[in-house]
């Protein structure tokens, strides 16, 4: 084990599988200087320009021509910079990336990896914040990835390098700096799918992931200061979600929150309440809770942008009025 | 500055010509069994037809290996024949059975046909042109000697990627060949009313593509052009340009009847029509009427079998519907009906 950073463990991820296979190749905005968080930083030295390719600012190409060169048998690595500019490449994602495999009959696949650096990060306002994952859960053909810890952002990386389906890989813009352990064995492998027990409980089962992983393990000990324990649950891989898991945990604790930095309304967190309310309704002793942003785009201004974030102390509110203390 | 003048007056030879006629009338019969079995009811969907373009598909194809590749539009059945495709199977896909190029899955705007270097049809205007460069950029990446053409209309040169793409070819050098078939028409609308400035190539060159106009309904034409401009791209001479007019004898799709066109222009345009011209031209070169009927019913008795052996086929296994979609996270195929 070695404790790096976030961005350390999937620089490690690109650097190992392109030392693996040489039809592995990135592509993006300023690759060439190490992206814009460093997360390809001293590749350029290694591999050389043709596989860290600096790109024009042309998001649709970018994406397009990845879907080009991966029918043809390349792997791209798709570095969009920001997750909002990922739209300017809507169409190349989920017209052409995400259905050609079906739509031809499967004669070719799609195998890119697609990251989006996302979410919420200190006065970045409403189109450098967003949180999208839902949107691309919504599509047919196309897996998408959130990690939280360096771990699972080398392990969950890789695999998804290795994935043949185009991979939504969500990095969160304020995790670059987390530390922790991570294996040191060359081939390190977290499977997509499986969501990771980040802490247990027997009051109340929370299914986050991403940033909202280490908010939700805080408030987790702050409520079990209160005598309330809260079974954390990082999901990790949104599409497919590890539904097993999560049954398990609510058959144990009866009682279910969903916490997501997106948006609420249509949030991700919907499709986990509804499919477990289908499921497990007869269990739950309490309603199932949802938190997420409100419908509003995010603010500039640090006491407005605070206004959508969720807090410890909000969840440890909530969690105690679903547990009934 | 276009390079009209950059190809001489071709010397076709005969066979060469008799060949490309073959496949533009194989296109044509192909196609209009395929708006009847539309128009019938038979074939769902739109059907897009290239009827009056054939000239430009076979005249560049014609001048490919198989292991060349090629990415199309909605209007692409033309480009896939030209290729290699095999008509039964497109016809399949059109009718949505089993054993068509794509399990039925697609339809006529995703056929697709990996195995003759057909990249696929697309159904969004101007997607196909990322798609190919790509296809480019990825032989590039893996040392193999490649060439990718990119076939679009007119319609696509107001879109986003195609400024994207054309720069991208050329910042990356890229052995691409644009082919823009400007058959006048951006859907229903005519593209000239759309479409500001001097147009396509000079778009093209103020990207640093070497950009040439040829006649598109002139086969013999545009297979001189293209088989001078093939091994210049095979060779390293970074992406080429090649805009061709023509003009779509069709509506946009097959039951579009074109009423926002002047009806005396259109139908002047038939004189214009590229199989009558070749025809003339094989005559003048001393092909006799019979050995052209041969050729005219050949393709005709040959759509029709496919068209017949379509109609007949079977529509997919039901579980189709949720296969090929993903390794991770694939849906679970349960009986809808």
């Amino acid at each position: 084990m070695s404790v790096i950073s976030y961005q350390e463990a999937a620089l490690q991820a690109v650097a190992e599988e392109m030392r693996r296979d040489h039809r592995v190749w990135a592509l993006g905005e300023d690759l060439g200087r190490g992206g814009v968080f460093g997360q390809y930083r001293g590749l350029l030295e290694e591999f050389g320009p043709q596989r860290i390719a600096d790109t024009p600012i042309s998001e649709a190409t970018i994406m397009g021509a990845s879907v080009g060169a991966a029918l043809v048998g390349t792997r791209p690595v798709v570095e969009m910079r920001f997750a909002d500019f990922a739209l300017c490449a809507v169409d190349e994602m989920v017209n052409q990336a995400a259905k050609a495999r079906f739509m031809f009959g499967g004669q070719a696949r799609v195998p890119m990896v697609i990251r989006q650096p996302s979410g919420m990060w200190r006065s970045s306002a409403a189109q450098h914040s967003q949180s999208l994952e839902a949107w691309y859960a919504h599509i047919p053909g196309l897996v998408v990835v959130a990690p939280y810890t360096p771990a699972d952002n080398k392990g969950l990386l890789k695999s998804a390098i290795r994935c043949d389906d185009p991979v939504i890989y969500i990095e969160h813009k304020d995790n670059w700096a987390l530390e922790g352990e991570v294996p040191d064995e060359a081939d390190y492998l977290v499977p997509l799918g499986p969501a990771r027990l980040a802490r247990t409980g027997n009051d109340l089962t929370l299914v986050t992931w991403s940033k909202m992983v280490g908010v939700a393990e805080k408030a987790a000990a702050l409520a079990s200061l209160q005598g309330m324990e809260i079974e954390v649950i990082d999901l990790r891989t949104i599409w497919p979600w590890d539904q097993e898991l999560v049954f398990a945990s609510v058959a144990k604790t009866k009682r279910l929150m969903v916490v997501h930095e997106a948006v609420q309304v249509g949030g991700f967190g919907a499709e986990i309440a509804a499919t477990v309310a289908e499921h497990m309704a007869h269990v739950l002793t309490a309603p199932i809770c949802r938190m997420g942003a409100p419908r509003a785009p995010i603010s500039y201004a640090k006491p407005l942008e605070n206004q959508l974030r969720i807090t410890p102390e909000q969840i440890v509110a909530t969690a105690s009025r679903q547990i009934g203390h | 500055m276009p390079n009209n003048d950059a190809h001489p007056k071709h010397n076709i030879d005969r066979d060469r010509l008799v060949e490309l006629y073959r496949t533009m009338r194989r296109i044509r019969a192909f196609e209009e069994a395929a708006e009847k079995a539309s128009l019938s009811g038979r074939v769902g969907g739109a059907v897009h037809l290239s009827i009056g373009q054939e000239a430009i598909a076979a005249g560049v194809c014609a001048n490919l290996r198989r292991s060349d590749q090629i990415t199309t539009t909605h209007r692409g059945h033309g480009h896939c024949i030209a290729k290699g495709t095999d008509p039964g199977a497109m016809m399949l896909e059109l009718f949505g059975k089993q054993g068509g190029t794509c399990g039925g899955k697609g339809g006529s705007m995703h056929i697709a046909d990996f195995q003759a270097g057909m990249l696929g049809a697309n159904g969004v205007v101007a997607a196909g042109i990322p798609i190919a460069v790509g296809a480019a950029h990825g032989a590039k990446l893996l040392g193999e000697d490649r060439v990718v053409v990119c076939f679009f209309g007119d319609g696509a040169i107001n879109r986003g990627p195609f400024m994207e793409g054309l720069n991208w070819a050329s910042v990356f050098h890229l052995p691409v060949l644009f082919v823009c078939e400007q058959n006048g028409f951006a859907s229903t609308t005519h593209s000239d009313a759309v479409t500001a400035g001097p147009g396509a190539n000079a778009r093209a060159e103020s990207l640093g593509l070497e950009a040439f106009e040829v006649d598109g309904n002139d086969v013999a034409a545009v297979d001189g052009l293209v088989g001078d401009l093939i091994p210049r791209i095979r060779g390293g001479a970074g992406p080429k340009f090649l805009s061709a007019q023509t003009y779509r004898l069709k509506g946009h799709t097959s039951v579009d009847p074109g009423h926002y066109r002047d009806q005396d222009y259109a139908a002047a345009q038939w004189e214009k029509d590229p199989l009558l011209r070749t025809a003339a031209d094989l005559r003048r070169l001393g092909v006799s009427e019979a050995q052209l009927a041969l050729i005219d019913k050949g393709a005709d008795a040959e759509m029709k079998v496919v068209t017949d052996a379509a109609e007949a086929a079977d529509y997919p296994a039901l579980e189709q519907a949720f296969t090929d979609i993903q390794d991770i996270g694939a849906p679970v195929w349960r009986d809808q009906s």
